[in-house]
């Protein structure tokens, strides 16, 4: 249990927060790795994925980028990118060390929930909506933007947020392969047997993760365009076995 | 000359043809897998064993924890509120909080990965309770169903298509990170990877990382297949439909 104190004494020593690879200065790299790889997985996921559920499409696209989003080891991916000729781990602007390399990794595991959730969000927007809005002569555009969009913006928004946490999880996962970022503290101080410095590596990086999460249920909650009292859900019939709880929770991937 | 030279470079090629040397470091390589064989099938064997001792470890406190919640609402909230923010902390994060308590062991990645998989089970395991129509559920009270035998009997066949996907998602998302229990040195294909990363060994890394979604994968069709074994109900209805 000396671990624990040394952890202790590492978090409340001023040294290691500041200065050159202080913690400090390793959070506010993870943080604008995760902001860049969040913000680059939007500009592509969202648009393509609102629009095939605005045409009524890509429930098969929905399903498999999760299903290969979470069979494929994050660890094994940033691996590969940093060992390739291309990006390896070269530095790139602010993100430091092997940058380019796991900006691409994070973006490519942010991209599933994002999609998934934007996608199904739109498709399951009650057809009796829709066809009001047909009848009352909206465009597709109209229909799209004054009755799709606001009536899904609540699971659109959770996607992203899944995304958020999730890829604050894989950047820290990045030191194991030399990256940027405050898994650095972990994996340095459990290379040099500095347990109590890993730990507090990882107390860190779990605070902020939860710091995260709540800032984002907050962020959605007031981003949401229609005020959402907490529905119990709905039932299911027993012969749908595609759980929809599946997509709407395990996106969060450690 | 020229011929002797051409011969002994042949020779050298023939003598020496990894394609896992330095020079080349390809990143797929036959050669690699007879050579290595037994340390490929010693972090394959780890790996299998660690996802499913701890899958099978999340499934064991998850059934409990399902019920418990079905039956008092007012812990649901709180068993999933719980649940979900030890899930959302990464996973580089928890493994090194759990080192003080079960140190560097395998016991350590099992009980880390338990606890994501727990997460999505008590999630699943509730929906598919919640599936059984309210209907099904009187009539078995009305044929004389006692709770116990209604659950085994009734509830649990009838909510197993909605458990079982929970459990494929909770199986395939273990074994991918696994590998991250590389960290305390036990990550079975995760070591191999991380291994490739420090030597610039690229058949390695390349055959660690498939070897991960393969086993994902077959993991994830073995369920489906038994799946599809004990809900034989389901076979006829589909062909009707």
């Amino acid at each position: 249990m000396t671990v624990l104190s040394d952890a202790w004494d590492y978090l409340t020593t001023a040294s290691s927060w500041t200065g050159e690879d202080g913690m400090l200065q390793l959070m506010a790299q993870q943080l604008l790795l995760t902001g860049t790889a969040l913000l680059v997985a939007m500009v592509i996921g969202l648009p393509l994925a609102l629009w095939l559920g605005h045409l009524g499409r890509g429930s098969l696209l929905a399903i498999n980028v999760s299903n290969v989003g979470r069979a494929v080891p994050t660890f094994a991916l940033l691996a590969l990118l940093v060992v390739a000729d291309w990006p390896g781990t070269r530095e790139f602007g602010p993100y430091g060390r092997a940058g380019l390399a796991t900006i691409i990794a994070l973006t490519l595991f942010a991209l599933p929930p994002i999609i998934t959730n934007a996608n199904i969000a739109v498709r399951e927007v009650s057809p009796a909506v829709r066809q009001a809005a047909d009848g009352m002569g909206m465009t597709g555009g109209q229909k799209f933007w004054r009755v799709e969009l606001p009536l899904s913006a609540g699971l659109v928004l959770s996607g992203v947020r899944l995304a958020l946490v999730q890829v604050w999880a894989t950047a820290t996962i990045a030191a194991l392969v030399a990256g940027p970022g405050l898994g650095e503290v972990v994996t340095d101080g459990f290379l040099r047997t500095n347990y109590g410095k890993g730990i507090a590596g990882a107390i860190v990086i779990a605070v902020v993760a939860l710091v995260l999460e709540a800032v984002g249920a907050f962020a959605q909650r007031m981003l949401d365009p229609v005020p959402r009292t907490t529905v119990r859900k709905r039932r299911r019939g027993m012969s749908e076995a595609a759980p929809i709880v599946a997509e709407k929770a395990d996106a969060v991937g450690p | 000359m020229t011929l002797l030279a051409a011969a002994t470079a042949a020779a050298s090629s023939a003598d020496d043809p990894s394609c896992y040397s330095r020079l080349t470091n390809e990143w797929f390589c036959r050669q690699y897998l007879q050579d290595y064989r037994s340390e490929i099938v010693d972090a394959t064997v780890e790996h299998i064993q660690i996802t499913i001792a701890a899958v099978v470890l999340a499934v064991l406190i998850a059934f409990p924890l399902a019920l418990v919640a079905r039956r008092l609402p007012r812990l649901e909230s709180s068993i999933l509120g719980v649940s979900t923010a030890l899930y959302t902390v990464p996973s580089l994060a928890l493994f090194p909080l759990l080192v003080p308590f079960t140190g560097l062991t395998a016991t350590t990645v099992v009980i880390g990965l338990a606890i994501y998989a727990l997460t999505i089970l008590v999630r699943s395991m509730l929906e598919g309770l919640r599936s059984v129509p309210d209907e099904v559920r009187e009539s078995a009270t009305g044929l004389g169903y006692g709770a116990t035998r209604r659950l085994l009997r009734v509830e649990l066949p009838l909510a197993l298509p909605v458990m079982m996907g929970g459990l494929r998602v909770a199986t395939v998302s273990t074994v991918a990170l696994t590998t991250v229990g590389t960290i305390v040195s036990f990550g079975g294909l995760g070591n191999m990877i991380s291994d490739g990363v420090l030597t610039n060994f690229r058949a390695e890394l390349m055959t660690a990382s498939i070897l991960c979604v393969v086993l994902a994968v077959v993991l994830d069709l073995l369920i489906v297949g038994s799946q599809w074994l004990l809900t034989p109900w389901t076979h006829g209805k589909a062909a009707a439909a």
